[in-house]
C-alpha cells in the first residue's frame, strides 16, 4: 500500500518519518543547535567575567534574549559571548549560532559583529522557515545592544548607533520600527503592511515613505528581492 | 526502536480498522455515483441513506435533519454563515464565547466586520465554563444565533450545554423569538459525552470524523427541520441544495461507522482515561515546579491534560519532546502563522507568560499506563533543560 512519496518542498529536514516521505520543518544545522547549544549562560553572570549586556524582547512577545559579552579592550575582538533565551526552536538556534560566529577564529570586531545581518544567522543555519525569520532577528539586536553597551561604558559614546523609532504616520502613530515588525511577520505588501499597522490610512502623503520602508526592510531581512 | 506515545488525539485520531473496513466497498467496487439512477448509483444512495438513518437515530433526530459536509470547519460555517445571511432580517445580533474554535470565532469575526453584524464574545471563567446565566444576560431581542462549543478543544473543559440550550429555549418562547437559534460544536465532545440533540436543545450541532478515529474531510451538521440556511456552496440537489457536490460515499460510511462505535463506547472509554488523565497530570504536578493545569479541574473531558511550563515557550518543549517520540500539542505562539498566543488561554485571564509555555496532552484509545510514566519520566529533564536556557522567571503570582 506505501507510496512512493517526494519530500516536501522547501524542507531539508532531519527529523524523518519511518517511511521517509516527511521531514521536520528545521535544517540539521538549526537541529544540532537547538538540541546542543553553544556558549549560553549555564550559571548567573559574574561581575567582570563581561564588559557589555544587551537585552531584547519581552516573554510576554513570545522571545526574549539576554546576552552578555566580553570584549578585548585593546582590540575590540569579542573575546565570549554568552546568551540565555526563552523562546522557539528557531529562537534558542538562531543565538547559539550567532554566539558562534561573532566568537569563531579570534573573535570578530565589534564593527564586524555590527555588520552582522540577520540573512547572515540565518545562511549559516542553512534557512529557517518563513515565518521564523523573525527569531534570528532578536539575536541580531541584542547583539547590537550589546555593542552599544560596550561603547557607553567605555566613553567612547560617538560609536554608539541610536536605534531610536521614527515617527514615519503622525496620524496613525507608525514608526518605521512598527513597519520593521510588520515586514519581519510577513507583511510584504503596502495592503499587507497597512492591515497590520493602519499606516497612511488616514494619511495617504506617508505612503511613498511606507513603500520605501518596506521595501528596505525586505531587502535587509529577506535578501536581493 | 524509539518508543512512540501519540497525545495528540484534539488534533486527529488514527481510523479503526472497523471504520477503514466499512469503507473499502465504496472506495473500489460500489463506485456509483449516489444521483444515477442505475444500480450501481443506487448502491451508493442506499449507503448514504443507512449512515444518515444510524446517525438520525445517534443523535435523536430525523434523516432530514443531518447535513453531511466536509469536517467540522465547513458545518460551523455553514451554521454561522449560512443561519445569519439566510435569516439577518429576523436581527443582526449574534453571541458566542471568547474560547470558541477558530472555524465558529473568524465566521463571526467576518459577519461583524464584513457584514454589519454585532457579535457578542463571552468571557469564560478562569476555568474556561461559560454559564447560562451569562448567555441569557446577553440575549437580545435582535439576536438570533448562539453558538457555544460543548467542550473546548484546548482546554478540554466541557461547557453545560443542556443547561444553555434549556435557558434558550424558555427565552424564546417567553419573548416569542422564534428566530433565535443555539448551535453547538460537538466534534471534541462527541468520543466521550452524549448527543442526544432533544436532551442538549441544540437547533444545530457540529460533528466531525477526524477526532472520533474515522475519516478526515468528513463531517456533518445538524439542523433541526423548518430551519432555512444560506449555502456556502452552489450547483447541485444533492444534501437538499444546501450543500451540493457528490456525496463522500466511503467518508459518510466512515463517519456514521465511526459514530456509533464513540457512542457505544464512550462511557468505558472515560473510566479506561480517567485514572490515566489523573495519573499525568499528578504525575507533572509532582516532577516539576513552576506548573499550571488550564481548564476545569473535573468539567473537563477525559483525555485532556492542559498544562503550562512557566519560563520555558512550549513549541521548543515540543521538539524536544518530539525528539523524545512524544507527539503534542501547543496553542501558544510560534505554531500558528499568526505568532499570537493561544486565544483560549488569554481569554482564562491569565498573563502572555502562561499561554506561551501551554501544552496539550490529549490521550486516546491507545493510550496506556506505561505512556503515562514513560511522559513522566522524560518530561522533567528537558523542562528543566530549557528552563537552564531561558532569562525567564515568572513569579507564582502571575500563574497560581
Amino acid at each position: 500500500m506505501s507510496l512512493p512519496l517526494r519530500p516536501i518542498a522547501g524542507t531539508t529536514g532531519d527529523v524523518t518519518a519511518k517511511n521517509g516521505a516527511q521531514s521536520w520543518f528545521y535544517t540539521d544545522v538549526v537541529k544540532d543547535h537547538f538540541f546542543h547549544p553553544r556558549n549560553f549562560m549555564v550559571e548567573d553572570a559574574r561581575e567582570g567575567d563581561y564588559n557589555a549586556i544587551g537585552k531584547v524582547g519581552s516573554p510576554a512577545c513570545g522571545d526574549e534574549l539576554r546576552v552578555w559579552m566580553k570584549v578585548d579592550p585593546e582590540s575590540e575582538h569579542i573575546q565570549d559571548f554568552r546568551w540565555k533565551t526563552f523562546g522557539c526552536g528557531s529562537a534558542i538556534a538562531s543565538t547559539s549560532m550567532a554566539s558562534v560566529m561573532v566568537t569563531e577564529g579570534g573573535g570578530m570586531t565589534l564593527e564586524a559583529a555590527r555588520a552582522l545581518k540577520p540573512q547572515d544567522i540565518m545562511d549559516r543555519l542553512g534557512g529557517l522557515p518563513a515565518r521564523k525569520f523573525h527569531c534570528s532577528v532578536l539575536c541580531d539586536k541584542a547583539l547590537r545592544d550589546a555593542i552599544n553597551d560596550y561603547y557607553r561604558r567605555t566613553g567612547q559614546f560617538d560609536k554608539i548607533v541610536a536605534e531610536s523609532a521614527r515617527l514615519i504616520d503622525p496620524v496613525a502613530k507608525v514608526t518605521d520600527h512598527d513597519i520593521e515588525e510588520a515586514v519581519l511577520e510577513g507583511a510584504h505588501t503596502l495592503e499587507l503592511v497597512q492591515q497590520k499597522t493602519k499606516v497612511g490610512i488616514g494619511n495617504p502623503g506617508c505612503l511613498p515613505a511606507v513603500e520605501e520602508l518596506i521595501r528596505f526592510y525586505k531587502e535587509k531581512y529577506f535578501g536581493a528581492v | 526502536m524509539k518508543r512512540e506515545v501519540y497525545l495528540d488525539h484534539a488534533a486527529t485520531t488514527p481510523m479503526l480498522p472497523d471504520v477503514l473496513e466499512a469503507m473499502l466497498p465504496y472506495l473500489t467496487h460500489v463506485y456509483g455515483n449516489p444521483s444515477s439512477f442505475h444500480s450501481l448509483g443506487k448502491n451508493a444512495k442506499d449507503a448514504v441513506d443507512e449512515a444518515r438513518t444510524l446517525i438520525a437515530s445517534l443523535l435523536h433526530a430525523r434523516e432530514d435533519e443531518i447535513l453531511f459536509t466536509s469536517g467540522g470547519t465547513e458545518s460551523d460555517n455553514l451554521a454561522v454563515l449560512g443561519y445569519a445571511r439566510k435569516n439577518q432580517a429576523q436581527g443582526k445580533h449574534l453571541i458566542t464565547t471568547q474560547i470558541e474554535h477558530h472555524a465558529v470565532l473568524e465566521a463571526m469575526m467576518h459577519l461583524e466586520k464584513k457584514e454589519g453584524f454585532e457579535v457578542t464574545y463571552l468571557p469564560p471563567d478562569r476555568d474556561g465554563l461559560v454559564s447560562a446565566q451569562q448567555v441569557e444576560d446577553a440575549l437580545r431581542p435582535d439576536t438570533i444565533l448562539v453558538s457555544i462549543m460543548s467542550a473546548n478543544n484546548e482546554i478540554g473543559t466541557i461547557e453545560p450545554i443542556a443547561e444553555i440550550g434549556n435557558r434558550i429555549q424558555k427565552w424564546r418562547e417567553v419573548h416569542g423569538r422564534p428566530a433565535l437559534l443555539f448551535h453547538s460544536d460537538a466534534c471534541q465532545a462527541a468520543e466521550y459525552l452524549p448527543l442526544d440533540t432533544q436532551k442538549l436543545h441544540v437547533d444545530m450541532l457540529t460533528l466531525n470524523g477526524s477526532k472520533i478515529y474515522g475519516p478526515k474531510g468528513t463531517g456533518l451538521l445538524f439542523v433541526k427541520r423548518g430551519i432555512k440556511l444560506q449555502p456556502l456552496l452552489f450547483g447541485g440537489a444533492q444534501e437538499r441544495s444546501i450543500r451540493p457536490g457528490t456525496e463522500n460515499v466511503a467518508g459518510v460510511v466512515g463517519l456514521a461507522r465511526a459514530l456509533a462505535i464513540a457512542q457505544r463506547d464512550r462511557e468505558g472509554q472515560e473510566k479506561r482515561l480517567l485514572p490515566l488523565r489523573e495519573a499525568l497530570i499528578r504525575g507533572i504536578q509532582s516532577s516539576i515546579p513552576k506548573t499550571r493545569l488550564n481548564g476545569h479541574p473535573t468539567a473537563r473531558l477525559p483525555n485532556n491534560v492542559n498544562m503550562s511550563f512557566m519560563d520555558i515557550e512550549g513549541e521548543a518543549l515540543i521538539l524536544y519532546l518530539d525528539e523524545a517520540g512524544i507527539y503534542v500539542s501547543t496553542g501558544s505562539a510560534c505554531t500558528s502563522a499568526s505568532l499570537d498566543p493561544s486565544h483560549v488561554i488569554l481569554a482564562l485571564g491569565l498573563p502572555y507568560e502562561v499561554a506561551h509555555g501551554s501544552i496539550r496532552f490529549t490521550l486516546g484509545r491507545s493510550t496506556t499506563q506505561e505512556d503515562m510514566d514513560y511522559v513522566i519520566q522524560k518530561l522533567p529533564p528537558l523542562v528543566a533543560k530549557l528552563r537552564a536556557l531561558s532569562p525567564v522567571n515568572v513569579e507564582p503570582k502571575y500563574f497560581a
